[in-house]
């Protein structure tokens, strides 16, 4: 059945679809509707779930931890200053392998307070082992939820989707929605093997000595690696059945681009636009969406970029004293093996609006700027 | 003296790692063995991380999720809501906490499950300071008291936090304090804490010979004289914050005794220690009063 609904309610359907069994969260601008529907949904027995309504993000976090433990699905949703208050247990989340799914809504992080997006809150948790996916339309949001608890239960790691705050989040599309008994031959019930059980007691998280945590971290790692293949292998089954795919990542009309301008989020779908009208004047341009941001799909974005000419990456976000977050990604999945030049360009933070106007002087800027170390630059700030 | 009556079945075995005399351990002890196999523990950082043992050992018999400090009353909420889903209805989850992990960095948490009236037992073991790290002072640590970031030169001039005060706010089913001295008592408290539905929370003082400066064979008789000089009052709270009872069937001890028995309060001079002696009866009246006022209060009483 299609709805038109609003971003955050297309997280809400995704997560009634997966027979998510616990849900805990805290309200947090721009997030609060995917959880208010979710407890409605709880409330009213669509969804048979136990919802903790907890006293902050950091124990909405950690709500999920013992529940995952226990070996029960569970969701959690935030955003922002609630991400970051959550991040100890974030880590929590990956040392102890617990498939948790968190929707994270980007908003720009305070001061000045910001109820805006922009990848700051996100990103800067590229460090703690989540995987994260960031989508650009209603319709992926609500696939990915499914994806990303099928991807999590089988590598036995939390998976993150990111969506931008307001430009999706509050923003109503088509969305054909899924239904829970159809999901169920894509995602079944969460069985795990390893969880709390009275009937076989073992202690979880005590003490490791040097002697065994580095083996745990390498172990992480290459769950990372493997993810790679399981996203593109779960994406491909969720296509197969549902008719709707979107890969680790997304380019379009790059095959024969000269320059390719490299973007995330909602910025995806202005790029296109802008692209289609600059194809139509004769300039060779593309746009390459990177949806999957950890594991980061190098191999797949070195083949898509080394054909290019030039690389101008668009950041809403920044690493102060160093890049753009995803140019520096960008930069170090082409290193040494291509020199395409990489130029980055800075822009949306706060929410400022990317327009298809702004998308077109960042690749204008790009095309006639003689300068291939031009790592930084920043669109529209007024100076 | 008469022997203890208590369970012959152990869930905690040797080889823990706990020093001489920790009255952590021997509360463990005695809260196992009246809650049974059925029982998930959730420890937050404190010295039970530690005494638990090393991976891949563990001195308890029981499902144990080692959590954040300042998470383990929502990580047993959590573990009680995931074992509910998953169809084991039965287990009873407990979270196992210090006192820094209590009075302070898990304040915030626990009040939040108690307000949710989560079902699950939360017991606080007390040994008045950050024994883990190696004695750092804490909202529960007494006043007067040296702690290695309270020196004898600045020794702590703030009381204990009244932390059973704060939990009868939550209008929980059950609020109890014990002391490892009195091991039926507690076991008493941990049966009902078992069969209550809703938040439990139990306070045990713990002696740490360790942090308290004092010689481990000490350890149970300290826990004794704190209850019989009145500065640890053995209690329970029941009708969601509404009944107090005081047990008062004790001879009293003098509070200098208790004191000076233990290196972290040697340095008190003689007008110090009455300033405690004082403050300790006057605690003592009030608690006793506040019992009373509760009686007097018509359909209470009874």
């Amino acid at each position: 059945m299609k709805k038109v609904i609003m971003g955050n309610h297309a997280v809400s359907y995704g997560v009634r679809a997966s027979e998510a069994k616990v849900i805990s969260a805290y309200p947090i601008t721009p997030q609060t509707h995917v959880v208010e529907l979710l407890s409605e949904m709880c409330a009213n027995g669509e969804i048979d779930a136990k919802f903790i309504k907890v006293e902050s993000e950091h124990s909405a976090m950690a709500a999920c931890v013992g529940a995952a433990a226990a070996g029960s699905r569970t969701f959690t949703a935030t955003s922002s200053q609630g991400l970051l208050l959550m991040h100890e247990m974030l880590h929590w989340a990956v040392g102890a392998r617990l498939p948790i799914v968190l929707a994270n809504i980007n908003r720009a992080v305070g001061p000045p307070w910001s109820i805006w997006t922009d990848q700051n809150d996100s990103l800067s948790q590229r460090d703690v082992g989540w995987l994260q996916i960031y989508c650009e339309s209603n319709q992926e949001t609500q696939d990915t939820i499914p994806q990303a608890f099928k991807v999590a239960e089988e590598l036995q790691m939390p998976v993150m989707i990111v969506m931008d705050a307001f430009f999706l989040s509050h923003t109503f599309e088509i969305v054909d929605i899924l239904e829970a008994q159809e999901v169920r031959k894509f995602l079944p019930p969460y069985h795990p093997d390893i969880k709390i059980d009275i009937n076989d007691p073992h202690s979880f998280g005590n003490l490791a000595s040097p002697e065994h945590y580095m083996e745990l971290r390498y172990m992480i790692q290459e769950a990372m690696e493997k993810a790679v293949g399981l996203i593109k292998k779960v994406d491909g089954e969720f296509q197969k059945q549902f008719g709707r795919g979107y890969g680790l990542i997304h380019p379009y009309r790059c095959a024969d681009a000269e320059i390719i301008l490299v973007t995330s989020g909602t910025v995806a779908s202005t790029a296109r636009a802008v692209i289609d009208e600059m194809r139509d004047e004769g300039v060779k341009i593309g746009a390459l969406k990177v949806r999957v941001f950890r594991p980061f799909p190098f191999e797949e974005i070195f083949e898509v970029l080394s054909r290019a000419k030039k690389v101008a990456v668009i950041d809403r976000n920044i690493s102060f004293g160093g890049h753009g977050i995803f140019f520096q990604e960008i930069k170090s999945a082409l290193y040494g093996r291509t020199d395409v030049p990489i130029l980055g360009y800075i822009a949306g933070l706060g929410g400022r609006d990317i327009t298809p106007g702004v998308i077109r002087q960042i690749a204008e800027q790009a095309i006639t700027d003689k300068n291939p170390h031009r790592y930084i630059n920043w669109i529209g700030v007024k100076t | 003296m008469k022997p203890a009556k208590m369970p012959l079945e152990e869930l905690m075995s040797s080889g823990h790692l706990a020093c001489q005399g920790c009255g952590a351990t021997q509360a463990m002890r005695f809260a196992l063995k009246v809650l049974g196999p059925k029982t998930v523990l959730a420890i937050p950082a404190c010295c039970w991380s530690v005494i638990d043992g090393s991976f891949p050992n563990s001195c308890i018999d029981l499902p144990i999720y080692h959590t954040a400090f300042e998470t383990a009353a929502v990580v047993a909420s959590g573990l009680k809501a995931g074992l509910e889903m998953r169809g084991d209805t039965e287990s009873t989850v407990m979270a196992w906490a210090g006192d820094g992990g209590t009075f302070d960095i898990g304040l915030q948490a626990l009040s939040g499950a108690a307000e949710r009236n989560e079902d699950i037992i939360y017991v606080c073991y007390d040994n008045e300071a950050y024994m883990n790290t190696g004695i750092q002072r804490s909202s529960s640590t007494p006043v007067g008291a040296w702690t290695t970031t309270t020196p004898v030169t600045n020794f702590k001039k703030r009381p204990k936090k009244n932390m059973v005060e704060i939990m009868a706010a939550h209008s929980i089913p059950y609020i109890a304090t014990a002391s490892t001295a009195y091991p039926e008592d507690f076991m008493r408290k941990m049966q009902i804490a078992k069969e209550t539905r809703g938040t439990k929370y139990i306070q045990i003082l713990a002696p740490c010979p360790t942090g308290w400066k004092a010689p481990p064979e000490l350890s149970v008789s300290l826990a004794r004289r704190a209850v019989t000089s009145k500065i640890y009052p053995i209690l329970e709270i029941t009708r969601n914050g509404q009944k107090l009872k005081v047990w008062k069937d004790f001879k009293p001890t003098p509070v200098r005794d208790y004191l000076l028995a233990q290196g972290r309060f040697r340095h008190l001079k003689d007008a110090e220690i009455k300033t405690i002696e004082r403050e300790v009866e006057d605690n003592w009246q009030r608690l006793l009063a506040k019992e009373k006022m509760l009686e007097s209060i018509p359909g209470f009483g009874e």
